[in-house]
């Protein structure tokens, strides 16, 4: 908690600011955190439990970023739609207690070139973040969903209306299969 | 008048949450005296007062047993789920505005916020089904998650045509435009016409709510007679206690959101002294619909529930949707 405090260098934890730089922390390591269960764990559901804790831990920092709307959209699509689905999938196929360790043979190079090319990755993209430029856009907007939906249907009307209209054509395709597809099946 | 940002969020914090923690024990005691009313007989009658202090009993039994992790389990996971399991009901709480003052965060998305978490519950049970390792919790942690999945576009589908009249998902900005008697709840509102399809709103709403706390006639994740116990089958004491509570909880959710999105929150009918006493007795009445719908019907099959919902929700709530545009558009 000490040196928590001193990173921050704003007022005691005990004032509104260091509580919401409390938060901060704990969000990212959700993220963090989350991502490294997802890949170390030995058991397929953990690891999508740990992808959700991250889904979770990146909404969050969208709310900090000043987009709620997408933080819901995070929470509700990611955690709540993908790994569900990823879950579902998986217990169809396995079950607790029985062995469903990742059983995969891999070759002695696999680690040493995987380790390289993430850290060329890792240095790419950290050159470049320190090499830009940045520049500061003034806030325009609040990022609120008024100002959302006024942009969604504006400028980008048209890719909006697309990807609508292909969930709207998914939802119908779906309703429509499970209507035959029940009859067709037992021929009632 | 803005107290210390911390001090409000502490009073707000304690108060949910004896709020939650009062509901979850006492609607179990007022379930178990409706029951026994509908069934004739007179329901808990020794601990108390006409059995007030049965919930305390209860809890205290509940504590002192042992919280077993069977052989065989997921233990991580499995100790995990039910503390989970109660947050989606104890967030969105934070977030209902149960009177024109009384509400511990006023959210520019405050509708959306509940929906986000409440997909999380649908993960608890998933986890909490899959780590018990038993095949009972397996097909009922299936059961519930296509049951709600199911349920929760209907729901969020109506929740759009609220959004449509009141232009905002703002809860607290949806029950403001309610206030003024009873024509203006959502639910009767005679301007734009909007009475004529907010009944087939409002019904698909609070079937939709029924649907997503896996209450009787809904309740086939825990279907007794088949499942023993369905996803809750390994848990013992508070574990089994904490899902318990959740679901308790999210009933007090679901009559919320109900209560703000169509029965004018706080708003009196009469317009007369509104206030966080209406919205209370609001929303009992609708927990005590739910209540007594439980004890009223027999439980339905999954296929004829998913059925109800992919088949006659969905379809209805979209031509409601359309229609709601409409009106809102050429009125």
């Amino acid at each position: 908690m000490q040196a928590l405090t001193c990173n921050v260098a704003t007022p005691t934890l005990f004032s509104a600011e260091g509580l919401v730089g409390l938060i901060f922390l704990l969000t990212i390591l959700m993220v963090v955190g989350g991502a490294l269960i997802a890949v170390l764990s030995k058991w397929l559901v953990r690891s999508v439990a740990g992808l959700a804790l991250c889904f979770t831990g990146v909404a969050g920092l969208y709310y900090f970023l000043l987009s709620p709307f997408l933080a819901m959209m995070q929470m509700l699509i990611y955690v709540g739609a993908v790994s569900i689905l990823i879950a579902f999938a998986i217990m169809m196929v396995t079950q607790a207690g029985s062995d469903t360790r990742h059983q995969r043979k891999v070759s002695a190079l696999a680690g040493p070139i995987g380790i390289s090319v993430a850290m060329l990755f890792f240095a790419g993209f950290t050159i470049l973040a320190l090499a830009t430029p940045w520049q500061q856009f003034p806030q325009e907007q609040e990022g609120s969903t008024r100002d959302l939906g006024i942009a969604l249907l504006g400028p980008h009307v048209l890719i909006f209306e697309l990807i609508s209209i292909v969930l709207l054509m998914a939802i119908i395709g779906a309703l429509v299969h499970a209507q035959r597809g029940r009859n067709r099946g037992t021929g009632a | 008048m803005m107290a210390n940002p911390i001090v409000h969020a502490l009073v707000y914090l304690i108060g949910l949450m004896t709020f939650a923690g009062l509901n979850a024990a006492y609607l179990v005691w007022c379930e178990r005296k409706g029951a026994a009313r509908i069934q004739r007989r007179t329901g808990p009658c020794e601990v108390g007062w006409a059995g007030l202090l049965q919930p305390l009993a209860d809890g205290l039994k509940l504590m002192t047993k042992q919280l077993l992790v069977p052989d065989g389990v997921d233990a991580a996971l499995f100790r995990l789920a039910p503390v989970l399991a109660m947050l989606p009901g104890m967030v969105a709480l934070a977030v209902i505005p149960f009177g024109a003052h009384l509400q511990a965060l006023d959210m520019e998305l405050s509708a959306l916020f509940i929906f986000a978490f409440a997909s999380l519950a649908m993960l608890c049970v998933l986890l909490g089904g899959w780590a018990s390792g038993n095949k009972f919790a397996i097909i009922s942690s299936a059961r519930a998650v296509s049951q709600n999945l199911a349920y929760e576009i209907p729901m969020l589908l109506t929740l759009i045509t609220i959004a449509l009249i009141s232009g905002s998902l703002n809860l607290r900005e949806i029950a403001l435009d309610q206030q003024g008697g009873l024509f203006q709840w959502n639910l009767f509102r005679l301007e734009g016409w909007h009475i004529l399809t907010m009944w087939i709103a409002f019904i698909i709403f609070f079937i939709c709510s029924i649907a997503e706390t896996n209450r009787a006639p809904f309740d086939l994740a825990e279907a007794e007679s088949e499942l023993v116990a369905g996803y809750m089958t390994e848990y013992s004491s508070m574990g089994y206690g904490l899902f318990m509570m959740a679901e308790y909880i999210n009933i007090v959710v679901g009559a919320c959101l109900t209560t703000i999105l169509f029965l004018g929150g706080w708003g009196c009918p009469f317009d007369v002294a509104p206030g966080w006493w209406w919205f209370g007795l609001k929303m009992y009445a609708l927990i005590f619909t739910i209540i007594w719908v439980r004890w009223t019907y027999p439980r339905t099959q999954i296929y004829r529930l998913l059925n109800l919902s992919w088949k006659v929700m969905i379809p209805f709530s979209l031509i409601n949707l359309l229609i709601t545009a409409g009106l809102v558009k050429f009125l």
